[in-house]
C-alpha cells in the first residue's frame, strides 16, 4: 500500500506539494517512485526559472522508462535539490523527505486548492490500479 | 492480483511471477514480469555477483527432424550447421535473401538427424512461416514444439553449483555452448550451457508442466531471499544484462533492415560452407564494404541514451540509437546505435539528441562489460 501523507497536496500527474507560508515543495509520490522502479537520474528546473502550473520541471528516469515531471503550481524556482545528482535512489527511499525535488516561491497561492488531498488521491490512485 | 489480460500469452509460470510480486506487462503478446520487488538494479547486480533466475519460456522451439535435417538448416542460418556435433549448440541468424536477418536463433544438435531451433518469443510465428515455406528437402520433419517446453535460465558465478546440486550430470563436463540431457531434479531437462547475460550459467529445457516445480526448486536451492540467494530477475534486468554484455537484440539492434555484417555479426556468416539464404547479397555486401555499421557507445556527459534516438556528428543527424539505457554494473550510460562506418571507430565523438539535449557520448569497444575468468 502506497504511503499518503496526509498534510500534502496531490496532483493527478503524481506529484505532491508541501507549503510553507508562499513557498512550495514539490516531489512525486510513494505510488509514483513504486510505479518507476530504480530511479537513476534526476534532471530538474535551475533556480530562477519561472513556471506556469503543470508545465515540465524535469524529467525522472529508471533503468527502463523516462518520466516528464510536471509542476502543479506556478512560479519561480527557488532551489532544487542538488543531492538528487548523485544520489537519485532518495526519490525511491524517501520520496517525501530527502528526495524533494524543487522549491517554488508560489505565484498564485489559491492554485494548491484545486489540488487532490490526501484521500483524493488515494481514490485517484486505486483507480489507475484497476 | 489480478489475471493476465486474454488476449495475452503467458508461460507456465505465470502464476508463479504474480506470487512473488512480478510486474506484469505486455512484452511482445506475451505477459511476463519487467521486475520483481527487489527491482532491476538488485537483480542485475546479484546475477553479475551472484546469481539470477530467468523465465525464458516464450522463446520458441522449433524441432527439425530427418536425414537432410542438417542440409535443410544450413540452406536457411548463416553459421555452418555442419561444424556441430552431437551435443553442441551454435549461435546463427536465419537470413533473408538481401542477408538481412528474419531471426537470430541457436541451433542445437541432439543427432545427424535432429534439430532444435529455438528462436525469439515475439517472431515465433513469422520464423514458423518462413522455414516451413523454405522446407524444399525430402527428409525433413518439423514441429513447432514451443509450448510443450518451459525454459528457465539460472546465470551467474553461483549458478554452476546450484544447479549441480540438483543433477547428477557432470555440469564441469559441460562447456560452453554445449549441452546435455539428464534429470533436474528427477525432472528430465535438456541443460545447456547458454545464456545471454554475459556470466557463466545454464538453460534448462524442459517439460512446461514441470516448469512450476523446477523454478521453486532453483530458487529454494539457491537461498532466494537470503542477500547473497538467488533473485528471480525480470526483462528489465535481462535487457540491461545483454546490454553489457554486448550481445544484440532482435528489433534493435538486427531486424529485415539490417544486414548480418552492419550488425557486426560477420561471425555468424559462414560465406565458404555453400550456398545459404543471402549468401550472395553478404558476399557482395562483403567486397563492396558496408555503409553503416553498428558500434558501441558510452555516453559522457550527464543523461541517458534512450532506444529510437538520433546520433549527431558534426551537427548532422547520422545514425540512431538502437539500445539505450543506464548500465547497472559498469555506473555508466551506454547503448548500441547505427552510424555511418565512416564514424564507426572507436573514440569517435557523437553526440545523442536526448528529447532535444544534445548529450555527448563516444564509441566504445565491446562487450561492455566482459565478465572475469
Amino acid at each position: 500500500m502506497a504511503n499518503i501523507p496526509e498534510d500534502l497536496h496531490y496532483s493527478k500527474d503524481h506529484e505532491w506539494v508541501r507549503v510553507a507560508g508562499n513557498i512550495a515543495t514539490i516531489g512525486i509520490t510513494d505510488y509514483a517512485q513504486n510505479s518507476l522502479g530504480d530511479v537513476v537520474y534526476v534532471e530538474l528546473s535551475k533556480p530562477g526559472d519561472e513556471l506556469a502550473a503543470n508545465e515540465s520541471f524535469g524529467s525522472v528516469e529508471s533503468v527502463k522508462a523516462v518520466s516528464e515531471l510536471f509542476t502543479p503550481v506556478s512560479g519561480a524556482v527557488t532551489e532544487q535539490n542538488d543531492a538528487l545528482q548523485d544520489a537519485p535512489e532518495k526519490v525511491n527511499t524517501d520520496p517525501y523527505g530527502d528526495g524533494w525535488m524543487i522549491r517554488v516561491k508560489m505565484s498564485s497561492a489559491g492554485e494548491v486548492d484545486s489540488l487532490l488531498t490526501a484521500a483524493e488521491y488515494e481514490d485517484f490512485t486505486k483507480e489507475e490500479t484497476e | 492480483m489480478s489475471a493476465p489480460a486474454p488476449q495475452l500469452k503467458s508461460t507456465p509460470l505465470n502464476a508463479a511471477h504474480r506470487q512473488l510480486g512480478g510486474r506484469m506487462v505486455d512484452f511482445g503478446g506475451w505477459d511476463m514480469p519487467v521486475q520483481y520487488p527487489t527491482g532491476t538494479l538488485e537483480e542485475h547486480m546479484r546475477t553479475r555477483t551472484h546469481s539470477g533466475l530467468f523465465d525464458v519460456s516464450h522463446m520458441g522451439e522449433i524441432e527439425v527432424r530427418g536425414q537432410d535435417a542438417i542440409t535443410f538448416v544450413n540452406r536457411i542460418t548463416s553459421n555452418d550447421v555442419t561444424k556441430l556435433v552431437d551435443g553442441q549448440a551454435q549461435y546463427s541468424a536465419l537470413t533473408t535473401p538481401q542477408g538481412t536477418v528474419v531471426d537470430d536463433l541457436l541451433v542445437y544438435r541432439f543427432a545427424q538427424d535432429h534439430l532444435l531451433l529455438v528462436v525469439n518469443a515475439g517472431t515465433t510465428e513469422k520464423d514458423w512461416d518462413w522455414i516451413s515455406s523454405h522446407l524444399t528437402e525430402r527428409a525433413v520433419q518439423l514441429r513447432n514444439a514451443s509450448s510443450e517446453y518451459c525454459q528457465i535460465a539460472i546465470q551467474g558465478p553461483d549458478a554452476p553449483g546450484i544447479l549441480q546440486s540438483l543433477t547428477q550430470l557432470s555440469l564441469d563436463e559441460i562447456k560452453y555452448y554445449h549441452f546435455r540431457e539428464g534429470a533436474v531434479d528427477g525432472v528430465p531437462a535438456i541443460v545447456s550451457r547458454t545464456g545471454y547475460t554475459g556470466e557463466d550459467g545454464f538453460e534448462v529445457y524442459a517439460a512446461a508442466d514441470k516448469a512450476e516445480q523446477l523454478w521453486n526448486k532453483l530458487l529454494d536451492t539457491g537461498n532466494f531471499g537470503t542477500s547473497a540467494g538467488v533473485l528471480p530477475c525480470g526483462l528489465a534486468a535481462r535487457n540491461t544484462l545483454r546490454l553489457e554484455a554486448g550481445m544484440s537484440l532482435y528489433g534493435h539492434e538486427i531486424d529485415e533492415t539490417t544486414t548480418l555484417l552492419e550488425a557486426n555479426l560477420g561471425w555468424i556468416c559462414k560465406l565458404n560452407k555453400g550456398e545459404f539464404e543471402g549468401r550472395e547479397a553478404l558476399v557482395r555486401q562483403k567486397e563492396t564494404g558496408v555503409s553503416r555499421r553498428l558500434v558501441g557507445f558510452e555516453v559522457i556527459a550527464r543523461g541517458i541514451a534512450r532506444d529510437d534516438q538520433d546520433v549527431l556528428i558534426s551537427g548532422e543527424r547520422l545514425g540512431k540509437v538502437t539500445s539505450g539505457s543506464p548500465a547497472p554494473f559498469l555506473k555508466k550510460n551506454i547503448g548500441f546505435a547505427y552510424v555511418p562506418v565512416q564514424f564507426a571507430n572507436e573514440g569517435q565523438d557523437i553526440q545523442i539528441d536526448v528529447r532535444g539535449r544534445a548529450v555527448a557520448a563516444k564509441v566504445v569497444k565491446t562487450p561492455f562489460y566482459k565478465r572475469e575468468r
